[in-house]
């Protein structure tokens, strides 16, 4: 066994829609990796691919070295948070962990245990009818963990969150890496998202647009730097004419600053010429986002004309 | 423990805790009770009738009500999980999709069984008691096999109710067409069957066919699995009346029966198996 995912040309097709098409891509252990992609891009569709429940119409999957479909002992190494579930409002949480549990095969201890780990042991006793939002998806969170699985999947994990809670989320799936297991974070919210991956599957109208390390993505991508810069006052039009007769073009902002592109290779001597700068009083550098790096991928959700065609 | 099991656990201890199978005891018990005291009151009498006659009128009503409880107990077990986005995480978990429709049949069908055998025993022994000459065997064979076929047609339409729940998209067309089931196995079939019978006139052919349509009901198995057990005079001559020169052997009725309360779960099975999620 080599990796927790690996597919090779993976399909999917509904009648004649093909749901995702020639998905190849490998999913390392001990790393956190987000499947990125708009609505309808093919990200559930892979989850179901992966836990087993649907049939690929071709390619090749392997989940945790064998193939999943209808593979239900490989299910007790997957761990997985459904977007949005309700669970059972009626049951408390311990009994939904208790009955999960049975049926995952899983220690009956590990119940106390996880019901702490994601902070919901004052509750244990509450029926999830009462719960809040935050606290139903800690509890899907509990629930994924049952059986110490190799393998996690969680499906817009912090929808409905408050900042807090979507921390305490994302400490432990940073404990879960730490353990060498593998977390695949299904997501929108790019911003937040970032700095807890390692690395994305970026998927679109269910092709595969990029897949690697956030490093490797953003080298591919060499987008350029931004930087603001905040000028003495009536310095500002001599700094522009200066910038412009050195190839940049620096456009300026409501707030009063002036906004450059700096490409990645002349980063560094821009960014001196500008420090010895006497015009500049303040500087702020920021480096490309993964909403960028997504939107120059055009992973964006398809336009109208593309539609049609 | 067998992933069946324990949905089927869940499912029966959920059951309880709606109150569904301690409000159908109740039910079961009021009625087998009522019947027993008023049922003889057309002919001027009101108190303790003949255990036959009771049993012929539980029999009757039981033919209504049974098929309608078992489809409401159930009709929700496969899409209300899919409203409420449950169903995607009980298959993530490590069962098979037939396991899970097994489990949540088996758990509903105990419950109506258990509700059956609380709500009627305990009628039956009221009346035992408060009657001392039908304290016979007999007697207790016959609320026996009342019980059992009782509990036998409600795993047919919770069977039935399994199949509606894998085959709907939504909680309210689920509803919708469980009604429409037992408005068709309860009330329908039986009217065009009668039609049947008066627009031909007993013709030879169709007399020989009539006792086997009976049979592609399980409502009417039900019947005929009481009512032939307990003979004429008890109040049930228009069934008997119409199959009086067709002796059904026990032993294929009871299978029958059996057939019924499998038949429609098994093609729910077969049906979530092939379903794409």
């Amino acid at each position: 066994m080599n990796h927790p995912i690996e597919c090779h040309a993976l399909a999917k097709r509904y009648g004649d829609l093909a749901a995702l098409d020639g998905i190849s891509a490998v999913v390392p252990r001990g790393q956190v990796i987000g499947l990125l992609g708009h609505n309808g891009a093919g990200k559930s569709t892979l989850i179901k691919l992966i836990l087993g429940l649907i049939a690929p119409s071709g390619g090749r999957l392997e989940v945790l070295g064998q193939s999943p479909w209808r593979a239900h002992a490989l299910r007790r190494r997957i761990g997985y948070l459904p977007e949005s579930a309700t669970f059972y409002g009626n049951l408390t949480g311990r009994e939904l962990l208790d009955y999960l549990a049975r049926l995952k095969q899983a220690p009956g201890a590990q119940i106390a245990t996880l019901l702490d780990r994601v902070g919901l042991a004052h509750a244990a006793d509450r029926r999830i009818g009462t719960y809040s939002k935050g606290m139903r998806q800690r509890l899907g969170l509990a629930q994924a963990l049952l059986g110490s699985p190799d393998l996690v999947l969680l499906d817009e994990p912090t929808t409905g969150l408050d900042p807090q809670a979507t921390r305490e989320l994302y400490r432990i799936v940073g404990e879960l890496r730490a353990d060498g297991r593998c977390v695949l974070v299904s997501s929108h919210l790019l911003a937040e998202l970032e700095p807890h991956i390692d690395g994305a599957l970026i998927l679109r109208q269910g092709k595969l647009l990029a897949a690697g390390s956030l490093h490797a993505l953003g080298e591919q991508a060499a987008l350029p730097a931004q930087v603001l810069l905040r000028t003495r006052e009536q310095a500002m039009p001599e700094l522009l004419a200066r910038l412009e007769t050195g190839g940049l073009s620096a456009q300026p902002r409501p707030d009063g600053r002036l906004e450059l592109q700096v490409p990645r290779a002349s980063k560094l001597r821009m960014l001196r010429e500008l420090l010895a700068d006497p015009a500049i009083v303040d500087l702020d550098v920021r480096e490309p986002t993964l909403a960028q790096l997504y939107d120059w991928l055009g992973a964006g959700p398809p336009s109208n004309a593309e539609a049609a065609a | 423990m067998n992933p069946i099991l324990t949905v089927a656990a869940k499912e029966f201890r959920d059951d309880f805790r709606n109150r569904w199978t301690v409000a159908l005891t109740i039910l079961f018990a009021l009625l087998a009770l009522g019947i027993a005291w008023f049922g003889s009151a057309a002919a001027g009498r009101v108190g303790f009738t003949s255990f036959d006659t009771t049993l012929a009128s539980l029999t009757t009503l039981g033919a209504f009500v049974i098929p309608l409880i078992g489809l409401l107990i159930a009709y929700d077990s496969i899409v209300g999980e899919r409203d409420d986005g449950t169903l995607l995480l009980m298959l993530s978990y490590p069962l098979s999709r037939g396991q899970l429709v097994a489990g949540k049949f088996l758990g509903h069908c105990g419950a109506l069984a258990a509700a059956t055998l609380a709500g009627f025993g305990f009628a039956v022994a009221i009346m035992q008691w408060m009657q001392p000459p039908e304290q016979t065997m007999q007697a207790w064979l016959q609320i026996a096999r009342f019980i059992l076929s009782a509990s036998l047609l409600g795993a047919s339409f919770v069977g039935l109710a399994c199949l509606i729940s894998v085959q709907t998209a939504d909680k309210s067309r689920a509803a919708g067409l469980a009604l429409v089931g037992w408005l068709v196995s309860v009330v329908l079939f039986d009217l065009a069957l009668l039609a049947l019978l008066v627009v031909s006139g007993g013709n030879p052919l169709e007399r020989a066919v009539y006792p086997y349509l009976l049979l592609l009901n399980p409502v009417d198995v039900f019947r005929l699995v009481n009512l032939t057990a307990l003979g004429d005079g008890a109040g049930n001559d228009l069934l008997t009346g119409m199959t009086a020169h067709h002796v059904y052997p026990t032993a294929l009725l009871y299978a029958l029966l059996l057939g019924w309360a499998v038949a429609p779960f098994a093609w729910a099975m077969l049906a979530f198996r092939r379903k794409e999620i």
